[in-house]
Protein backbone atom coordinates (compact mmCIF):
# COMPACT_ATOMS: atom_id res chain seq x y z
CA UNK A 1 0.00 0.00 0.00
CA UNK A 2 2.22 2.63 -1.32
CA UNK A 3 1.49 6.34 -1.69
CA UNK A 4 -0.66 6.64 -4.98
CA UNK A 5 -0.30 10.12 -6.57
CA UNK A 6 -2.04 8.39 -9.51
CA UNK A 7 -5.65 8.35 -7.46
CA UNK A 8 -4.64 11.97 -6.35
CA UNK A 9 -4.72 13.11 -10.05
CA UNK A 10 -7.41 10.80 -10.58
CA UNK A 11 -9.93 12.21 -8.15
CA UNK A 12 -8.88 16.27 -9.34
CA UNK A 13 -11.67 16.66 -11.77
CA UNK A 14 -14.42 16.00 -9.04
CA UNK A 15 -12.48 18.05 -6.14
CA UNK A 16 -12.39 20.76 -8.70
CA UNK A 17 -15.85 20.55 -9.00
CA UNK A 18 -16.29 20.55 -5.41
CA UNK A 19 -13.62 23.59 -5.31
CA UNK A 20 -16.05 25.87 -7.32
CA UNK A 21 -18.85 25.40 -5.12
CA UNK A 22 -16.56 26.43 -1.96
CA UNK A 23 -15.47 29.48 -3.90
CA UNK A 24 -18.88 30.20 -5.11
CA UNK A 25 -20.66 29.67 -1.50
CA UNK A 26 -17.81 32.27 -0.01
CA UNK A 27 -17.78 34.78 -2.46
CA UNK A 28 -21.79 35.29 -2.47
CA UNK A 29 -21.40 34.61 1.52
CA UNK A 30 -18.50 37.27 1.92
CA UNK A 31 -20.79 40.24 0.09
CA UNK A 32 -23.87 39.44 1.91
CA UNK A 33 -21.24 39.30 5.19
CA UNK A 34 -20.05 42.56 4.39
CA UNK A 35 -23.30 44.13 4.03
CA UNK A 36 -24.48 43.11 7.02
CA UNK A 37 -21.47 43.21 8.91
CA UNK A 38 -21.00 47.04 7.94
CA UNK A 39 -24.85 47.55 8.67
CA UNK A 40 -24.29 45.41 12.32
CA UNK A 41 -21.13 47.54 12.98
CA UNK A 42 -22.56 51.46 12.37
CA UNK A 43 -26.18 50.07 14.07
CA UNK A 44 -24.17 49.16 17.10
CA UNK A 45 -22.07 52.67 17.50
CA UNK A 46 -25.47 54.29 16.87
CA UNK A 47 -27.91 55.70 19.94
CA UNK A 48 -31.09 54.18 18.10
CA UNK A 49 -32.50 51.10 19.54
CA UNK A 50 -30.89 49.33 16.69
CA UNK A 51 -28.00 49.28 18.75
CA UNK A 52 -29.21 46.28 21.35
CA UNK A 53 -30.11 44.96 17.89
CA UNK A 54 -27.01 44.88 16.26
CA UNK A 55 -24.91 44.07 19.79
CA UNK A 56 -27.73 40.95 20.04
CA UNK A 57 -27.24 39.70 16.85
CA UNK A 58 -23.59 39.74 16.82
CA UNK A 59 -23.43 38.38 20.73
CA UNK A 60 -25.76 35.36 19.66
CA UNK A 61 -23.74 34.69 16.01
CA UNK A 62 -20.22 34.47 17.95
CA UNK A 63 -21.40 33.42 20.99
CA UNK A 64 -23.22 29.87 18.94
CA UNK A 65 -21.51 27.06 16.69
CA UNK A 66 -21.47 27.68 12.66
CA UNK A 67 -22.32 24.19 12.81
CA UNK A 68 -25.51 24.50 14.95
CA UNK A 69 -26.55 28.01 13.01
CA UNK A 70 -26.72 25.51 9.34
CA UNK A 71 -28.85 23.15 11.27
CA UNK A 72 -31.36 25.29 12.15
CA UNK A 73 -31.84 27.43 9.38
CA UNK A 74 -32.06 23.74 7.36
CA UNK A 75 -33.89 21.61 9.52
CA UNK A 76 -35.43 24.03 11.69
CA UNK A 77 -36.68 27.14 10.22
CA UNK A 78 -38.72 25.09 7.25
CA UNK A 79 -41.48 24.42 10.04
CA UNK A 80 -41.37 27.94 10.53
CA UNK A 81 -42.24 29.36 7.65
CA UNK A 82 -43.67 25.92 6.29
CA UNK A 83 -41.93 25.96 3.58
CA UNK A 84 -38.21 24.20 2.45
CA UNK A 85 -35.00 26.00 2.31
CA UNK A 86 -33.05 24.43 -0.76
CA UNK A 87 -29.61 23.37 0.86
CA UNK A 88 -27.93 26.05 -1.53
CA UNK A 89 -29.87 28.83 -0.04
CA UNK A 90 -29.41 27.42 3.91
CA UNK A 91 -25.92 27.33 3.12
CA UNK A 92 -25.21 31.24 1.56
CA UNK A 93 -27.79 32.38 4.37
CA UNK A 94 -26.02 30.60 7.51
CA UNK A 95 -22.10 31.52 5.78
CA UNK A 96 -23.47 35.35 5.42
CA UNK A 97 -25.55 35.16 9.06
CA UNK A 98 -22.27 34.11 10.67
CA UNK A 99 -19.98 36.43 8.67
CA UNK A 100 -21.73 39.26 8.98
CA UNK A 101 -21.42 39.14 13.22
CA UNK A 102 -17.83 39.05 12.58
CA UNK A 103 -17.14 41.68 9.96
CA UNK A 104 -19.80 43.66 12.06
CA UNK A 105 -17.55 43.69 14.84
CA UNK A 106 -13.96 44.01 12.67
CA UNK A 107 -16.33 47.44 10.84
CA UNK A 108 -17.05 48.59 14.55
CA UNK A 109 -13.33 48.21 15.21
CA UNK A 110 -12.65 49.87 12.32
CA UNK A 111 -14.84 53.14 13.10
CA UNK A 112 -13.66 53.79 16.25
CA UNK A 113 -10.45 53.81 15.48
CA UNK A 114 -11.02 57.05 13.10
CA UNK A 115 -9.79 59.77 15.25
CA UNK A 116 -12.92 61.78 16.52
CA UNK A 117 -11.87 65.02 16.12
CA UNK A 118 -12.92 64.10 12.22
CA UNK A 119 -16.40 64.08 13.34
CA UNK A 120 -16.38 67.35 14.82
CA UNK A 121 -14.27 68.93 11.64
CA UNK A 122 -16.64 66.98 9.55
CA UNK A 123 -19.97 68.85 11.57
CA UNK A 124 -18.02 72.23 11.20
CA UNK A 125 -18.15 72.16 7.44
CA UNK A 126 -21.73 71.49 8.11
CA UNK A 127 -21.54 67.89 7.05
CA UNK A 128 -24.71 65.69 8.07
CA UNK A 129 -23.93 62.64 10.52
CA UNK A 130 -24.79 60.05 7.81
CA UNK A 131 -22.50 62.00 4.99
CA UNK A 132 -20.10 62.18 8.01
CA UNK A 133 -19.91 58.78 8.15
CA UNK A 134 -20.45 57.96 4.43
CA UNK A 135 -18.00 59.83 2.58
CA UNK A 136 -15.00 60.68 5.67
CA UNK A 137 -14.82 57.88 8.06
CA UNK A 138 -16.16 54.51 6.34
CA UNK A 139 -13.73 55.02 3.44
CA UNK A 140 -10.53 55.46 5.92
CA UNK A 141 -12.32 52.81 8.44
CA UNK A 142 -12.46 50.07 5.73
CA UNK A 143 -9.06 50.61 4.18
CA UNK A 144 -7.76 50.27 8.17
CA UNK A 145 -9.91 46.67 8.29
CA UNK A 146 -8.42 45.68 5.22
CA UNK A 147 -6.31 42.86 7.10
CA UNK A 148 -8.49 41.79 9.37
CA UNK A 149 -11.44 41.51 6.91
CA UNK A 150 -8.84 39.44 4.82
CA UNK A 151 -8.37 37.16 7.61
CA UNK A 152 -12.37 36.51 8.39
CA UNK A 153 -12.21 35.66 4.36
CA UNK A 154 -10.02 32.74 4.71
CA UNK A 155 -11.70 31.72 7.86
CA UNK A 156 -15.25 31.43 5.94
CA UNK A 157 -13.33 29.61 3.18
CA UNK A 158 -12.50 27.19 5.35
CA UNK A 159 -15.34 27.08 7.74
CA UNK A 160 -17.39 26.30 4.70
CA UNK A 161 -16.46 23.04 4.49
CA UNK A 162 -19.27 22.51 7.32
CA UNK A 163 -22.42 22.73 5.20
CA UNK A 164 -21.18 19.76 3.56
CA UNK A 165 -23.01 18.14 6.49
CA UNK A 166 -26.36 19.73 4.45
CA UNK A 167 -25.66 17.34 1.81
CA UNK A 168 -24.11 20.26 -0.27
CA UNK A 169 -21.19 18.69 -2.31
CA UNK A 170 -18.30 21.57 -1.97
CA UNK A 171 -14.76 20.16 -1.65
CA UNK A 172 -14.84 18.52 1.37
CA UNK A 173 -17.65 16.03 0.65
CA UNK A 174 -16.64 15.50 -2.57
CA UNK A 175 -13.73 14.04 -0.64
CA UNK A 176 -15.73 11.91 1.03
CA UNK A 177 -17.48 11.04 -1.61
CA UNK A 178 -14.39 9.51 -3.32
CA UNK A 179 -12.78 8.02 -0.39
CA UNK A 180 -16.51 5.90 -0.08
CA UNK A 181 -15.39 4.68 -3.25
CA UNK A 182 -11.70 4.23 -3.06
CA UNK A 183 -10.77 3.49 0.50
CA UNK A 184 -7.85 6.13 0.09
CA UNK A 185 -8.42 8.50 2.42
CA UNK A 186 -5.05 10.24 2.82
CA UNK A 187 -4.56 10.56 -0.64
CA UNK A 188 -8.09 12.52 -1.03
CA UNK A 189 -7.82 14.44 2.00
CA UNK A 190 -4.20 14.83 1.18
CA UNK A 191 -5.45 16.26 -2.45
CA UNK A 192 -7.91 18.58 -1.01
CA UNK A 193 -5.55 20.16 1.94
CA UNK A 194 -3.57 21.22 -0.93
CA UNK A 195 -6.60 22.52 -2.88
CA UNK A 196 -7.68 24.50 0.13
CA UNK A 197 -4.54 25.75 0.31
CA UNK A 198 -4.11 27.35 -2.90
CA UNK A 199 -7.42 28.90 -2.38
CA UNK A 200 -6.36 30.80 0.88
CA UNK A 201 -3.27 31.71 -0.20
CA UNK A 202 -4.60 33.48 -3.60
CA UNK A 203 -7.03 35.14 -0.88
CA UNK A 204 -4.20 36.40 0.87
CA UNK A 205 -2.26 37.33 -2.22
CA UNK A 206 -4.86 39.14 -3.11
CA UNK A 207 -6.11 40.83 -0.24
CA UNK A 208 -2.21 42.22 -0.53
CA UNK A 209 -2.37 43.86 -3.07
CA UNK A 210 -5.71 45.32 -2.46
CA UNK A 211 -4.01 46.57 0.46
CA UNK A 212 -1.15 48.15 -1.29
CA UNK A 213 -3.12 49.94 -3.82
CA UNK A 214 -5.77 51.30 -1.01
CA UNK A 215 -2.55 52.48 1.20
CA UNK A 216 -0.70 53.90 -2.06
CA UNK A 217 -3.87 55.99 -2.54
CA UNK B 1 21.40 11.47 28.13
CA UNK B 2 19.58 11.36 31.81
CA UNK B 3 16.59 13.30 29.51
CA UNK B 4 17.33 10.67 26.92
CA UNK B 5 16.82 7.67 28.71
CA UNK B 6 13.76 8.60 30.91
CA UNK B 7 12.22 9.74 27.17
CA UNK B 8 12.79 6.04 26.58
CA UNK B 9 11.21 4.70 29.52
CA UNK B 10 7.90 6.51 29.34
CA UNK B 11 7.54 6.02 25.34
CA UNK B 12 8.57 2.42 26.19
CA UNK B 13 5.95 2.15 28.88
CA UNK B 14 3.64 3.87 26.55
CA UNK B 15 4.52 1.40 23.49
CA UNK B 16 3.59 -1.57 26.29
CA UNK B 17 0.38 -0.03 27.71
CA UNK B 18 -0.93 1.08 24.04
CA UNK B 19 0.43 -3.24 22.56
CA UNK B 20 -2.04 -4.67 26.11
CA UNK B 21 -5.09 -2.67 24.73
CA UNK B 22 -4.41 -4.32 21.20
CA UNK B 23 -3.56 -7.18 22.56
CA UNK B 24 -4.99 -11.07 22.97
CA UNK B 25 -7.66 -10.81 25.46
CA UNK B 26 -9.60 -7.33 23.77
CA UNK B 27 -11.54 -7.69 20.11
CA UNK B 28 -11.72 -3.63 19.61
CA UNK B 29 -14.73 -2.92 17.31
CA UNK B 30 -15.66 -0.36 15.34
CA UNK B 31 -19.54 0.73 14.39
CA UNK B 32 -21.87 3.76 13.29
CA UNK B 33 -25.02 3.87 15.53
CA UNK B 34 -27.08 5.34 13.51
CA UNK B 35 -28.55 2.43 12.01
CA UNK B 36 -31.98 0.87 13.89
CA UNK B 37 -32.06 -2.21 14.85
CA UNK B 38 -28.66 -3.48 13.87
CA UNK B 39 -26.83 -0.33 15.84
CA UNK B 40 -28.00 2.66 17.93
CA UNK B 41 -27.32 4.16 20.74
CA UNK B 42 -30.07 3.98 23.82
CA UNK B 43 -31.26 7.37 24.49
CA UNK B 44 -31.61 7.05 28.58
CA UNK B 45 -28.15 4.65 29.10
CA UNK B 46 -26.16 5.51 25.92
CA UNK B 47 -25.15 1.62 26.01
CA UNK B 48 -24.88 0.20 21.95
CA UNK B 49 -27.74 -1.63 21.39
CA UNK B 50 -29.20 -3.44 18.35
CA UNK B 51 -28.83 -7.21 16.52
CA UNK B 52 -24.96 -6.18 15.00
CA UNK B 53 -24.30 -5.22 19.04
CA UNK B 54 -25.75 -8.45 20.22
CA UNK B 55 -24.48 -10.45 17.98
CA UNK B 56 -20.56 -9.24 17.44
CA UNK B 57 -20.66 -9.35 21.72
CA UNK B 58 -21.51 -13.17 21.68
CA UNK B 59 -19.05 -13.78 18.80
CA UNK B 60 -16.19 -12.41 21.32
CA UNK B 61 -18.24 -14.39 24.18
CA UNK B 62 -17.22 -18.02 21.83
CA UNK B 63 -14.23 -16.45 20.88
CA UNK B 64 -13.02 -15.24 24.65
CA UNK B 65 -12.39 -11.82 23.85
CA UNK B 66 -13.59 -8.93 25.34
CA UNK B 67 -15.82 -6.98 22.95
CA UNK B 68 -14.85 -3.24 22.97
CA UNK B 69 -17.06 -1.19 20.55
CA UNK B 70 -16.76 2.66 19.54
CA UNK B 71 -19.33 4.56 17.86
CA UNK B 72 -17.58 6.22 14.72
CA UNK B 73 -19.11 7.91 11.99
CA UNK B 74 -19.95 5.44 8.95
CA UNK B 75 -17.29 7.07 7.02
CA UNK B 76 -14.87 6.71 8.59
CA UNK B 77 -15.26 2.96 9.50
CA UNK B 78 -13.24 0.94 6.25
CA UNK B 79 -10.59 3.67 6.55
CA UNK B 80 -10.23 3.15 10.64
CA UNK B 81 -10.43 -0.57 9.85
CA UNK B 82 -7.14 -0.03 7.21
CA UNK B 83 -4.95 2.02 9.64
CA UNK B 84 -5.32 -0.45 12.07
CA UNK B 85 -7.41 1.07 14.78
CA UNK B 86 -10.42 -1.55 14.95
CA UNK B 87 -10.01 -5.27 14.62
CA UNK B 88 -13.23 -5.08 12.51
CA UNK B 89 -16.37 -3.47 11.79
CA UNK B 90 -20.03 -4.54 12.46
CA UNK B 91 -22.32 -1.95 10.90
CA UNK B 92 -25.09 -3.59 8.64
CA UNK B 93 -22.34 -3.31 5.81
CA UNK B 94 -23.30 -4.90 2.67
CA UNK B 95 -20.81 -7.07 1.19
CA UNK B 96 -19.90 -5.20 -2.29
CA UNK B 97 -17.21 -6.53 -4.74
CA UNK B 98 -15.47 -2.64 -4.50
CA UNK B 99 -15.32 -3.17 -0.20
CA UNK B 100 -13.98 -6.62 -0.95
CA UNK B 101 -10.76 -4.98 -2.47
CA UNK B 102 -9.84 -3.23 0.49
CA UNK B 103 -11.11 -5.71 3.26
CA UNK B 104 -12.23 -9.16 3.46
CA UNK B 105 -15.71 -9.98 4.71
CA UNK B 106 -16.97 -12.49 7.49
CA UNK B 107 -19.63 -15.14 5.71
CA UNK B 108 -22.82 -13.14 4.99
CA UNK B 109 -24.92 -12.87 8.55
CA UNK B 110 -28.08 -10.98 7.35
CA UNK B 111 -30.11 -11.17 4.23
CA UNK B 112 -31.51 -7.55 3.56
CA UNK B 113 -33.02 -5.32 0.95
CA UNK B 114 -32.99 -1.85 -0.11
CA UNK B 115 -36.66 0.72 0.28
CA UNK B 116 -37.54 3.39 -1.15
CA UNK B 117 -39.24 6.13 2.20
CA UNK B 118 -41.12 9.06 0.80
CA UNK B 119 -44.11 10.89 1.72
CA UNK B 120 -47.50 9.22 2.27
CA UNK B 121 -49.91 10.09 -0.37
CA UNK B 122 -46.53 11.22 -2.61
CA UNK B 123 -47.36 8.84 -4.94
CA UNK B 124 -43.42 7.35 -4.71
CA UNK B 125 -43.61 3.60 -4.47
CA UNK B 126 -40.54 2.22 -6.32
CA UNK B 127 -37.16 3.37 -7.58
CA UNK B 128 -38.77 3.96 -11.10
CA UNK B 129 -41.08 6.73 -9.59
CA UNK B 130 -37.98 8.66 -8.55
CA UNK B 131 -37.51 9.95 -12.40
CA UNK B 132 -37.06 14.01 -12.14
CA UNK B 133 -36.65 13.40 -8.16
CA UNK B 134 -34.05 14.52 -5.60
CA UNK B 135 -33.32 11.31 -3.26
CA UNK B 136 -31.56 11.62 -0.20
CA UNK B 137 -29.26 8.91 1.04
CA UNK B 138 -26.93 8.07 3.62
CA UNK B 139 -23.32 9.15 2.18
CA UNK B 140 -21.54 5.76 0.61
CA UNK B 141 -23.99 3.49 0.96
CA UNK B 142 -25.76 0.75 -1.12
CA UNK B 143 -28.60 3.81 -0.93
CA UNK B 144 -26.06 5.70 -1.90
CA UNK B 145 -24.62 3.80 -4.63
CA UNK B 146 -28.14 2.97 -6.16
CA UNK B 147 -28.96 6.44 -6.55
CA UNK B 148 -26.12 7.26 -7.81
CA UNK B 149 -26.28 4.86 -10.89
CA UNK B 150 -29.88 6.16 -11.17
CA UNK B 151 -28.51 9.70 -11.11
CA UNK B 152 -25.64 8.54 -13.76
CA UNK B 153 -28.39 7.05 -15.71
CA UNK B 154 -29.80 10.35 -15.76
CA UNK B 155 -33.33 8.72 -14.18
CA UNK B 156 -33.13 10.81 -11.20
CA UNK B 157 -32.84 14.93 -10.68
CA UNK B 158 -30.23 14.55 -7.54
CA UNK B 159 -28.43 12.51 -4.90
CA UNK B 160 -28.03 14.66 -1.41
CA UNK B 161 -25.76 12.53 1.03
CA UNK B 162 -26.28 13.45 4.10
CA UNK B 163 -23.67 11.49 7.29
CA UNK B 164 -26.70 10.31 9.08
CA UNK B 165 -30.06 8.11 8.38
CA UNK B 166 -31.65 10.76 10.38
CA UNK B 167 -30.85 13.57 8.88
CA UNK B 168 -31.56 12.02 5.13
CA UNK B 169 -34.98 10.94 7.01
CA UNK B 170 -35.37 14.73 8.10
CA UNK B 171 -34.80 16.31 4.20
CA UNK B 172 -37.66 14.16 3.08
CA UNK B 173 -39.97 15.38 6.22
CA UNK B 174 -39.04 18.76 5.61
CA UNK B 175 -39.23 18.98 1.83
CA UNK B 176 -35.21 19.47 1.11
CA UNK B 177 -35.54 15.59 -0.82
CA UNK B 178 -38.22 13.52 -2.53
CA UNK B 179 -37.37 10.34 -1.18
CA UNK B 180 -34.68 8.02 1.17
CA UNK B 181 -33.24 5.24 -0.47
CA UNK B 182 -32.27 2.88 2.38
CA UNK B 183 -32.11 -0.51 4.24
CA UNK B 184 -35.64 -2.10 4.68
CA UNK B 185 -34.67 -3.57 8.23
CA UNK B 186 -33.57 0.30 9.17
CA UNK B 187 -36.62 1.99 7.10
CA UNK B 188 -39.10 0.14 9.30
CA UNK B 189 -37.45 0.68 12.75
CA UNK B 190 -37.16 4.12 11.68
CA UNK B 191 -40.75 4.36 10.92
CA UNK B 192 -42.05 2.01 14.07
CA UNK B 193 -39.21 4.62 16.17
CA UNK B 194 -41.13 7.71 14.56
CA UNK B 195 -44.91 6.96 14.00
CA UNK B 196 -45.48 11.01 13.95
CA UNK B 197 -43.53 11.04 10.68
CA UNK B 198 -45.26 11.48 7.51
CA UNK B 199 -43.44 9.03 5.47
CA UNK B 200 -43.79 5.36 4.49
CA UNK B 201 -41.63 2.68 2.51
CA UNK B 202 -42.28 0.72 -0.21
CA UNK B 203 -41.01 -2.82 0.36
CA UNK B 204 -38.29 -4.06 -1.06
CA UNK B 205 -36.79 -2.47 -4.68
CA UNK B 206 -33.99 -4.10 -4.72
CA UNK B 207 -32.04 -7.58 -4.89
CA UNK B 208 -31.05 -8.46 -2.14
CA UNK B 209 -27.77 -7.78 0.04
CA UNK B 210 -25.82 -9.16 2.08
CA UNK B 211 -24.46 -8.00 5.23
CA UNK B 212 -21.04 -9.36 6.32
CA UNK B 213 -18.23 -7.99 9.32
CA UNK B 214 -15.55 -6.56 8.01
CA UNK B 215 -11.91 -7.49 8.80
CA UNK B 216 -8.66 -6.25 7.83
CA UNK B 217 -6.90 -8.04 4.55
CA UNK B 218 -4.16 -8.55 6.61
CA UNK B 219 -6.01 -10.37 9.75
CA UNK B 220 -7.10 -13.63 7.79
CA UNK B 221 -6.86 -15.52 11.25
CA UNK B 222 -9.25 -13.15 13.07
CA UNK B 223 -11.79 -13.79 9.81
CA UNK B 224 -11.70 -17.77 10.06
CA UNK B 225 -12.44 -16.95 14.04
CA UNK B 226 -15.43 -14.88 13.90
CA UNK B 227 -16.77 -17.09 10.59
CA UNK B 228 -16.05 -19.93 13.23
CA UNK B 229 -17.95 -18.14 15.92
CA UNK B 230 -20.80 -17.29 13.31
CA UNK B 231 -21.00 -21.08 12.99
CA UNK B 232 -21.04 -21.89 16.57
CA UNK B 233 -24.13 -19.38 16.95
CA UNK B 234 -25.94 -21.12 14.47
CA UNK B 235 -25.97 -24.23 15.75
CA UNK B 236 -26.15 -22.96 18.78
CA UNK B 237 -29.79 -21.47 18.51
CA UNK B 238 -27.94 -18.04 19.50
CA UNK B 239 -28.25 -16.79 16.33
CA UNK B 240 -31.86 -17.47 16.38
CA UNK B 241 -31.89 -16.40 19.64
CA UNK B 242 -30.75 -12.74 18.75
CA UNK B 243 -32.53 -12.80 14.96
CA UNK B 244 -36.06 -13.20 16.92
CA UNK B 245 -35.52 -10.68 19.78
CA UNK B 246 -34.99 -7.74 17.34
CA UNK B 247 -37.42 -9.16 13.77
CA UNK B 248 -39.68 -11.83 16.00
CA UNK B 249 -42.06 -9.17 15.77
CA UNK B 250 -41.78 -8.52 11.53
Amino acid sequence: MGFRWDLVWSSLPALLQGAKLTVQLTSIAVCFGIILGTIAGIARLSKSPLRLAAASYIDIIRGTPLLVQTFLIFYGLPSLISRPIPAYTAAILALSINSGAYVGEIVRSGIQSIDKGQWEAASSLGLSGSQTMGLIILPQAFRRILPPLGNEFIALLKDSSLVSIIALEELVRKGQIIIGRTFRPFEVWLAVAIIYFVMTFAVSRLVNVVEKRVVAH
Amino acid sequence: MKKLSVLFLVLSLVLSVGSLALGQGVLKVATEAGFMPFEYVDAETGALLGFDMDLIREIGNVLGLEVQIDNIAWDGLIPALLNGNYDCLIAGITITDERKEAVDFSEPYFESVLTVVAKTGGGISSLDDLAGKIVAVQINTTGDFTASDLYDAGDVKGVSRFDTVADAMQAVIIGAADAVVIDLPVAEAYLEANPSAPLNHSGPVSDNEFYGIAVNKNNKDLLEKINGALATLKAQGIYDAIYQKWFGGM
